[in-house]
């Protein structure tokens, strides 16, 4: 008997090797230990036998049954993983073909610049103020001590629109200064706040837009002196273009509202366009102290109260930081343009994210 | 303003190099815009004699010079018709740059004769465009000396800018006298001669319009010679670019830029009537000295003899009255003219001249005799002739004032730490008398020559109002609703320190800016508050949201061409520039939409046929500060981008809606709660294109393919989809906190309804039913598919949802299901009369 149990061992192992997929392995597997296989007709005998017999046979039976069902899925395991195998070379496929394709977007350099310029303000505890593009005569000079046939209004190559305000026509305003003058009549001192915007002047040339950004900055306190002037604007400019060390340069200067008035400079290489590098020095933004003329106009006693102003194109800052040559095509939208030097949205610009970059 | 470097040197005693010059003039106030150093071209250039001068053996029109350098003999082969034997003129040597042709000489062989330099004509230095012959000098000048020393052409000439507020320093003297305070050297004293005149004038003063001329004062010099001026004048016109005429239009000139004193003359022979009248225009033409006929009006102050208009007053002289070779007998005028009419005038006519310049900056009120004099002394030295008395008309105008300032304000003020004797040392040098010295302050008298220092506003009028002392008028111009005791403080409070805030500008700014710590702005606290407002938050987060999805930011003008603009829009025309800078910038645009349009049909049009661009900006509705909004617009263009997954598709009015609610959305709108009608403004597509609502009133936004039309006149393609997002309309949000959430643990369920419906039912509408028939348990209802075709009757169309339930307080069974699938039919079918697709 335990011949038999050997030759059915030996053909069922043949069996279970010789099965090539899962089918004909579950074939075999009933054949053999189904409820008419092989072994279990086997195990049906066992009632047959006299005890020492069945004893000895039964654990033989047992012990072939376990072995056999351990080869099966042994056998298994191995179709399943080579059956896998197989898949999985069959579903190789060209992983350079490109991905599903998404447009990549950008944001515009002024709006990135302004951004930065308020991230930097917004630290040393400046507001941003907005307001509007078509003004009143009177916020544009007037209240900024520019009364009519100064000199200065011709400067300023003023855009006037054909409908009229108190008697004289709308202009676009040229200078986001009016919103020094809007933020003093609506809050009280202390006031720190910039002024990002649209700003409009009838010049058209390879360096000037007839629309173009200025950023306007205005504190006012008490005991603010031209000595926080220079130290909040020294702070801005080194942070801005990101080198501590950058030598700022202020000159003397007129401008009808502020006084005294100066004009800023910092070191740059006129060869390599460097910022902070080389001797040469780069006009970059006017400031001074507000004129007594301009706090009083906003009911502000200019006894009691003084500050500083400022103002900086936005163009011309993000141009030098940037490297960017020529004004133009800032406005002319030619998506390869916006596509080179426009910044990635997810960018940060809060200084707590990382630096202003 | 330019001037050269001797000319200053002339008031300022210094022997400081140029290039402290130049630091300082930037420092205090006078930036410096250029400065020529002709020296360093004409460097290689020395003083030669022709030995010798023979014909050269191969060419008839050459010459073989053996020349003198100085340093020995070499041979020069010359083509110059004027090369001859014994002559002196200007010899450079092989290396040399030559100006003229741009050429670096070097030794040559010409026509087989050596020839190791050239003989130079003015135009080949560069000296202007005289080339008939080289440029011959006296038989004195030096042999072997630098040529541009010996010409007096070494001298530098410096330009500045003058700010508006600095008349007095467009005159050499006032630019001496702030290098002198500077610490640069020491200011020359000057005065003028005093002549006196032998009889009347010939000519005399009368003045019709004295709110024009306050003052004016004139003489005759007969007997004169009105020849070229002396070298020395001519070259110093000339180095600062004006052109020498003669003599006396010269004698002119010198004074408007040496002191700052513009003088005109006239040939008193030609005179009319032996009077010359300061009076209104009437409308009359004449020819001007610079070539153009000028017509005045009213407002324009003239000189008109018995004839007929001579002069604009402060202007330009007229070309009648001029003085040329055969003048004998001159009228010298020296005027006062009123500032703002003279640059009215100016700016009217568009005629632009040193005087002009001059006088509507402000001269110096009382230097009038002086400046006679010297120009009177002048003329006599340079083209003889006697003198007259003089003719006045008006009389000097008050302009002496004083102002006072406190030591402690230049500390207080400025930031700076300045003792008290050095800030009244710089006043006293900028030409401030001190008047008197109190332990904690300083009064002083204010210089004639300074019209912007103690003045109640920007100097522009000859008008005693407005200087402070005495009178507080019109220094204001404070806002219209002030009330009238806040103006009246106002108004003490900046007449008691506008003059002294002038004086600590002049300390500061001689002593030096530089020289003042920076402190960085005190007292922030240890946070900030928040640097932008909600709405300006929102316009930061509207970019990235764009940009994130794929769209390019551009900033396009605010003005476009009228045309363009009324095809997005009204185009009122207050709304108009009045001066447009060009024809097609003329029009304020009433969305950004109509400018981003122009800008991406530039894009096709270069090639690049699917952009797709926003811009977040104005659109204006009307010409007051109120009338504009924020908008955030886009448009796309095109085809999506080109793939080997999926066919590229046109851009669609899907894709525009889907921007517009991506970013409503994001600004925390309330989905729910929106609205969209086909009612879209008129530059879309009327049939596709949507408003976006929220309530009956309040638009959010527009989306929509543009109208064929529109495209069509753009050259944009058919489908372009394009918004528009009114950012300003969207309500701030409420600040409440959000109730928990609702997180159920059973199983959502999902179940679609296929409905037939008459084809003009809105998708909305029946969503909405949907979700409407059972607000607890039906989370959402997504339509997924939308069929109209021949399988159904006409009119009707299929459109298929599916609802997902969610299960809220136990497992639904399947009767539960089934009575709430009869709800939302039953809902569909009541708002809708829809009926379910069997």
């Amino acid at each position: 008997m335990s011949d038999d149990l050997s030759i059915i061992e030996t053909e069922a192992r043949d069996a279970i090797a010789a099965a090539a997929d899962p089918a004909a392995l579950d074939a075999v597997r009933v054949g053999l230990l189904g409820k008419s296989g092989r072994v279990t007709a086997l195990l049906k005998t066992l009632g047959t036998l006299d005890p020492e017999t069945r004893k000895a046979f039964g654990a033989s039976v047992n012990d072939l049954k376990a072995g056999l069902a351990d080869a099966i899925e042994q056998r298994r395991a191995m179709l399943d993983a080579a059956a896998l195998a197989a898949r999985l070379e069959a579903e190789r496929i060209d992983v350079t073909l490109p991905a599903r394709p998404e447009r990549r977007g950008s944001i515009h350099p002024i709006s990135r610049t302004m951004e930065e310029m308020a991230a930097i303000f917004g630290a040393m505890g400046f507001a941003v103020a907005d307001g509007p593009d078509v003004e009143e005569d009177w916020y544009n000079f007037g209240a900024l001590n520019i009364p009519a046939h100064h000199p200065a209004r011709a400067m300023m190559d003023t855009f006037y629109l054909k409908s009229a305000g108190r008697n004289r026509p709308m202009v676009l305003r040229t200078q986001t200064s009016p919103l020094q003058i809007r933020t003093m009549l609506s809050a009280e001192p202390p006031i720190r706040i910039i002024a990002p915007g649209r700003t409009y002047r009838s010049d058209h040339d390879a360096t000037h837009s007839p629309m173009f950004h200025q950023c306007e900055g205005l504190v006012i306190d008490q005991g603010i002196t031209l000595a926080h002037l220079k130290g909040c604007l020294i702070d801005f400019l080194r942070a801005y273009f990101e080198r501590p060390d950058l030598k700022v340069r202020f000159r003397a200067s007129y401008f009808p509202f502020t006084e005294p008035s100066m004009e800023v400079d910092i070191a740059w290489d006129r060869k390599s366009g460097e910022i902070g590098g080389g001797a040469d020095w780069l006009e970059i933004l006017g400031s001074g102290m507000v004129h007594p003329n301009v706090l009083a106009n906003c009911g502000l006693d200019p006894r009691d109260f003084q500050g500083f102003a400022f103002g900086m194109g936005v163009e011309r800052l993000t141009m030098l930081k940037h490297g960017i040559a020529d004004l133009r095509p800032f406005f002319e939208s030619d998506i390869r343009w916006l596509a080179h030097y426009g910044a990635s949205p997810m960018a940060p610009v809060t200084l707590h994210e990382g630096d202003a970059r | 303003m330019k001037f050269t470097l001797g000319w200053l040197k002339t008031h300022l005693e210094t022997d400081a190099p140029i290039e402290r010059i130049a630091e300082t003039l930037n420092a205090i106030g006078l930036e410096v815009e250029g400065i020529a150093d002709r020296a360093a071209a004409l460097a290689p250039f020395r003083i030669a004699r022709v030995i010798e001068a023979v014909p050269h053996p191969n060419a008839d029109r050459l010459r073989v010079c053996r020349v003198d350098t100085g340093s020995g003999e070499v041979s020069v082969v010359c083509g110059a018709p004027n090369a001859r034997t014994g002559m002196t003129g200007v010899f450079a040597s092989p290396g040399a740059f030559i100006p003229g042709t741009g050429i670096t000489l070097k030794t040559g062989e010409i026509r087989g004769v050596a020839s190791a330099g050239m003989l130079l004509s003015a135009r080949e230095m560069g000296l202007g465009e005289d080339h008939a012959g080289i440029v011959e000098l006296p038989e004195d000048a030096p042999v072997g000396a630098a040529y541009a020393a010996w010409a007096g052409l070494d001298d530098p000439v410096i330009e500045i800018g003058v700010t508006p507020n600095r008349g007095d320093a467009f005159a050499v003297r006032g630019v001496a006298r702030d290098l002198a305070a500077a610490g640069l050297g020491t200011l020359k004293p000057w005065s003028a001669p005093k002549i006196v005149g032998d009889g009347p004038s010939v000519v005399v003063w009368r003045n019709d319009y004295p709110e024009a001329c306050p003052w004016v004062l004139g003489r005759t010099v007969r007997g004169v010679t009105n020849g070229e001026s002396p070298d020395w004048l001519k070259r110093l016109l000339t180095a600062i670019g004006l052109r020498p005429i003669n003599a006396l239009a010269d004698i002119t000139n010198f004074f408007t830029v040496d002191l700052g004193r513009p003088l005109h003359v006239f040939d008193a022979n030609k005179v009319a009537g032996g009077a010359l009248v300061l009076r209104r225009g009437a409308g009359e033409t004449f020819r001007g000295l610079h070539g153009r006929d000028v017509t005045v009006e009213s407002e324009d102050c003239v000189i008109a003899d018995a004839a007929e208009v001579q002069s604009l007053a402060g202007i330009v002289g007229g070309e009648a009255t001029g003085c040329d070779a055969t003048t004998t007998d001159v009228f010298i005028e020296c005027a006062l003219f009123d500032r703002v009419r003279v640059a009215l005038t100016g700016q009217r006519l568009g005629i632009h001249s040193d005087a002009r310049q001059r006088f509507e900056r402000g001269i110096d009120p009382a230097l009038l005799p002086a400046g006679l004099d010297a120009a009177t002394a002048m003329i006599v030295e340079i083209c003889g002739g006697v003198p007259s008395e003089v003719s006045v008309a008006g009389a000097e105008p008050a302009w002496r004032r004083r102002a006072a300032m406190r030591f402690e304000r230049l500390a207080g003020l400025g930031g700076a730490d300045i003792e008290p004797e050095r800030a009244i040392d710089i006043l006293r040098r900028l030409g401030f008398g001190v008047a008197g010295r109190g332990s904690d302050s300083v009064t002083v008298d204010v210089p004639s020559w300074r019209n912007d220092i103690a003045v109640a506003r920007s100097n522009y009028a000859y008008d005693p109002d407005i200087y402070f002392e005495g009178s507080l008028t019109g220094i204001l111009d404070p806002a219209p609703d002030l009330d009238a005791g806040r103006v009246r403080t106002v108004r003490e409070g900046a007449s008691a320190i506008g003059a002294e805030i002038d004086l600590i500008e002049e300390v500061l700014r001689i002593d030096g800016l530089d020289r003042i710590a920076p402190v960085s702005l005190p007292g922030i606290p240890a946070v900030p508050r928040a640097t932008l407002t909600l709405r300006q938050g929102r316009a930061v987060r509207v970019r990235r949201l764009l940009a994130a999805r794929g769209m390019a930011e551009c900033v396009t003008f605010s003005f476009l061409d009228r045309e363009s603009a009324a095809r997005f829009g009204a185009t009122p025309e207050a709304l108009a520039l009045a001066n447009p800078i060009a024809a097609d910038l003329d029009q304020m645009r009433p969305t950004p939409l109509a400018t981003l349009a122009l800008a991406a049909a530039k894009n096709v049009a270069r090639g690049f046929a699917d952009p797709a661009l926003f811009e977040i900006g104005p659109g204006f509705r009307d010409a007051t500060p109120e009338g504009q909004d924020s908008i955030a617009a886009g448009l796309r263009v095109g085809e999506t981008p080109l793939s080997w997954t999926s066919p590229a598709r046109a851009v669609d009015i899907w894709d525009a809606k889907a921007d517009v609610l991506a970013v409503l959305a994001e600004l925390g709108v309330p989905m729910e709660a929106l609205s969209v009608t086909a009612d879209a403004p008129g530059h879309y597509h009327p049939g596709r294109s949507g408003t976006v609502r929220q309530g009956p009133k309040t638009v959010l936004g527009h989306f929509g393919t543009l109208h064929p039309a529109l495209c069509a006149a753009l050259d944009l393609p058919a489908n372009s989809a394009g918004f528009e997002i009114m950012l300003d309309a969207i309500a701030e949000p409420k600040r409440r906190r959000k109730s928990a959430p609702s997180l159920p643990p059973f199983q959502p369920i999902r179940r679609d309804f296929a409905f037939v419906v008459d084809a003009g039912i809105s998708a909305e509408a029946l969503l909405r039913a949907a979700r409407g028939a059972d607000r607890a348990l039906i989370a959402e209802a997504a339509l997924f598919d939308r069929y109209a075709g021949n399988k159904l009757p006409g009119g009707q169309l299929s459109l298929a949802i599916a609802v997902t339930i969610q299960p809220r307080e136990a497992t639904l069974t399947d009767a539960e299901i089934e009575a709430l699938s009869g709800k939302i039919v039953a809902a569909v079918a009541k708002a809708t009369g829809a009926t379910l697709r069997s």
